[in-house]
């Protein structure tokens, strides 16, 4: 009876939204009398932090930094429709919608600001700090303050835009299965170190490190929180957690966390997490959804580092501590 | 986490103001001091609390319901049956036209699995609620249940769900949804090898935070506002409206603050009810899943088995792949049917296979129905190919990266279900991976690219 180690690798892709339903999603865009841009939306937060990128891909597009972005969201009374968030397509698809909506509202603000500076609009720039000036003679300027309450009390200018984004419906080929059925692919390999003690059966995952691309990295911090969480998420998947631990029988399944598995803190693996990123030639600024395939790879790696520690194949799951035993056991029998 | 700037430096543009920026998210100072409101934080007054009688049974018969007991219960104010819901069959994806519709609000006739809602009580406290519902009387007759998705396909299996008429989902190309590509018996035929094995996984809940609920106001102006924590705010709407032949105009939703979705807050299971509750008493209703309900009533991430046929030369290139994958929906459709056809659009993997067939099954059985979940249609196909991939490498003698790199997809490779590959990257994840694992493989693979000349 022994510790033993061994290590697995995975390597995997995946989809961009749900083009086999048709998925579009709106944003508006407006500006406040002072110079603060307003996103309306319905999408929803799951926690992720949609309301920050959505923010922060609006104040790239017009050009001002994040904290003079507000984002309004999930009120169907006042945001246009959106699919949903899932199907990792809520930076995509409402990124997308927020650039257009925000690209709409800057040319207006630009005009504003051509007007105020007698210049042509298509000569000004923005300096990401709120303030407009004129290519090539920055001393030329005016700040978007000063903008947006010219158009709001002299010009009588909206500084609005609209934005829709919409991938058609994909509808697969009888008999081929010819379709369309994402707009990008993010890409990630894991490979996982374990020790198995074949006398209990119990699984450690020692370390599991991971590389992602997905796209582009619009706020690292965000990336690295969701990436992280996926990680851990796909460990539990491979090692704890099931409703019906003998599926498919229906008998003792968990009804709270006592009887739920999930790995508690001191089960987590030590996590490593590099990210490459080949921007997406229809995603906001290059992004593609990372939020799903995250939580893929450690699976299947978990997996093969078990097999390569103790010479058996758990091809269901979860990997349960009884599993490996019953394997190992007719693995010693036969 | 480390961000890798030399991998695709020619194909991007850095140095923005604002995006690839790492700012502190302005909701985090909320979340972390307990400011943050959620749906549940909203406390009306005379607010009633929803708690429904479900099935003890897997498959059933409803002979009668009896209320009459509950109704007199103390602090109980309304009791809901089938017959109290306007269009109580329906299905969620009917708003993109997959029918049929095959799901009641509550049950009428029928259960078919065990914890399927039968009766709402509706009472001025959450304990009135709950010891009412314990004194609802329903009489069943019990009926054949079938829990395994090979079982329940055979002829003469107990007929699950009869707005379907047979135990898998009925797509337009037939039994299963299906992709071909190239001859996969001829490639099977010239392969040195062939490895044909099976892969199983378990239902899983997503464990959120926050259990799946929502809070319902009647508002003077005849409409209602639901505070809820759905994940898709115009699609939980939409279904409501249909459900309650209610114009949507109506109805105004309020959420985008959820503590955990997963995938699991899709389904449009509390509004609908809570809302017609809140319409037939003129109270505010909240209805919040306890955690027992959020982990054996609410969706799970389907079981499913994925049998993965290969055809590999000693020289470490598949030369045909055939996957038959069945996702187990349990009683109802939900989101299922689309994660079965999501799964065939993935397969083979992101390898370039010249000879694939592909069939993917929902099957109906007489358990909690599933439906989305992180990696939807994806995560357990994942498991099966990449574990196949190692058993692959293995059979041959070869290192399962190197592997990997010989049938890695590259731009322009032609998938199986037709499309081009574009942006393409799987090759530089498993390089960096080499080297970040030190895991070494030949120089020739490190050496390799996913862009293609001229593609």
């Amino acid at each position: 009876m022994a510790i033993r180690r061994g290590r697995g690798v995975a390597a995997i892709n995946y989809p961009t939204g749900m083009n086999l339903g048709g998925d579009p999603t709106q944003a508006l865009v407006h500006s406040t009398p002072t110079g603060n841009f307003m996103v309306t939306l319905s999408s929803v937060d799951l926690g992720q932090g949609m309301k920050q990128i959505m923010a922060q891909i609006c104040a790239e597009t017009i050009g001002v930094p994040t904290d003079r972005v507000i984002v309004d969201t999930a009120d169907t009374d006042t945001g246009p429709h959106c699919m949903g968030t899932f199907a990792s397509r809520g930076t995509h698809r409402a990124g997308n919608a927020v650039i257009q909506a925000a690209k709409e509202a800057r040319q207006v603000m630009l005009e504003v600001a051509a007007e105020e500076l007698e210049v042509n609009a298509s000569d000004l720039e923005t300096d990401g700090q709120g303030n407009i000036r004129v290519k090539g003679a920055p001393q030329k300027s005016i700040s978007i303050f000063d903008v947006a309450l010219s158009a709001h009390f002299k010009r009588g200018r909206s500084i609005s835009g609209r934005g829709m984004f919409l991938i058609p419906r994909s509808y697969p080929e009888k008999e081929t299965g010819a379709m369309k059925p994402s707009t990008c692919y993010a890409h990630a390999c894991t490979v996982a170190e374990v020790e198995v003690d074949d006398e209990t059966g119990e699984v450690t995952v020692l370390n599991v490190k991971n590389v992602f691309e997905i796209g582009r990295a619009l706020n690292p911090k965000m990336v690295e929180q969701q990436l992280v969480g996926g990680s851990w998420m796909g460990i539990s998947h491979a090692l704890y957690e099931t409703t019906e631990p003998y599926y498919p029988n229906r008998d003792h399944g968990g009804t709270d966390f006592n009887q739920y598995l999930m790995p508690g803190p001191g089960d987590l693996a030590e996590t490593e997490i590099i990210v490459l990123e080949r921007p997406s030639s229809d995603g906001p600024f290059g992004a593609k959804g990372p939020g799903e395939m995250c939580a893929n790879p450690q699976i299947p790696a978990v997996a093969n580092a078990v097999f390569d520690a103790v010479g058996v194949r758990i091809d269901t799951l979860p990997i349960t501590p009884e599993r490996i035993l019953r394997a190992l056991k007719a693995q010693a029998a036969g | 986490m480390e961000l890798r700037k030399d991998y695709f430096a020619d194909v991007r543009t850095d140095g923005l103001n604002e995006i690839g920026q790492p700012r502190p998210r302005l909701d985090s100072p909320g979340h972390v001091t307990g400011k943050t409101a959620y749906f549940a934080d909203r406390n009306f007054p005379g607010m009633l609390h929803l708690k429904m009688v479900r099935s003890p049974h897997h498959h059933a018969r409803i002979r009668s319901i009896d209320t009459s007991e509950a109704e007199k219960h103390p602090g109980v104010v309304k009791v809901l049956t089938a017959r109290d819901v306007p269009h109580n069959v329906y299905t969620i994806l009917i708003l993109i036209q997959i029918g049929p519709e095959d799901e009641t609000v509550l049950a009428d006739g029928k259960v078919r699995w065990k914890g399927e809602a039968v009766v709402a009580v509706l009472a001025e406290t959450e304990r009135a609620a709950q010891e009412a519902a314990a004194k609802v009387k329903v009489d069943y007759e019990v009926l054949p249940a079938v829990f395994d998705m090979e079982e329940a396909l055979k002829p003469g299996a107990p007929l699950v769900n009869e707005y379907h008429g047979q135990n898998y989902y009925l797509y337009d190309s037939g039994e299963c949804r299906k992709v071909r590509f190239g001859d996969v018996e001829a490639g099977f035929a010239q392969a040195d090898h062939i490895l044909e094995q099976s892969y199983q996984s378990s239902p899983i809940e997503h464990a959120p935070t926050e259990t799946t609920g929502c809070v319902v106001a009647p508002e003077g102006n005849d409409r209602f506002t639901c505070y809820t924590n759905t994940q898709a705010m115009f699609f939980t709407l939409d279904n409501a409206s249909i459900i309650l032949q209610m114009q949507g105009s109506k109805l105004h939703f309020v959420g985008g603050t959820v503590g955990g979705g997963f995938g699991g807050k899709v389904d449009v299971i509390v509004e609908p009810i809570a809302i017609l509750a809140a319409k037939l008493t003129g109270r505010p209703v909240c209805f919040i899943y306890s955690r027992e309900e959020e982990m054996q009533i609410s969706s799970p991430r389907a079981a499913e088995k994925v049998v993965i046929k290969d055809g590999v030369m000693k020289d470490g290139r598949i030369v045909a792949r055939k996957v038959t994958g069945y996702t187990d929906a349990g009683a109802y459709s939900r989101h299922s049917p689309y994660g079965a056809q999501k799964g065939a659009a993935h397969y083979p993997g992101p390898y370039t296979i010249p000879n694939v067939w592909i069939d993917t099954y929902c099957v109906y059985t007489n358990r909690t129905p599933s439906s989305a979940m992180r990696g939807f249609g994806v995560t357990i196909g994942d498991f099966a190919l990449e574990v196949q991939m190692d058993k692959l490498a293995r059979l041959i003698g070869m290192d399962p990266l190197e592997l990997r790199f010989i049938n890695a997809y590259r731009d322009g490779d032609m998938k199986a279900h037709r499309q081009p590959t574009e942006g393409a990257a799987l090759i530089e994840c498993m390089q960096e991976a080499s080297r970040a694992a030190n895991w070494p493989v030949a120089e020739k693979y490190m050496a390799m690219s996913s862009y293609r000349k001229g593609a």
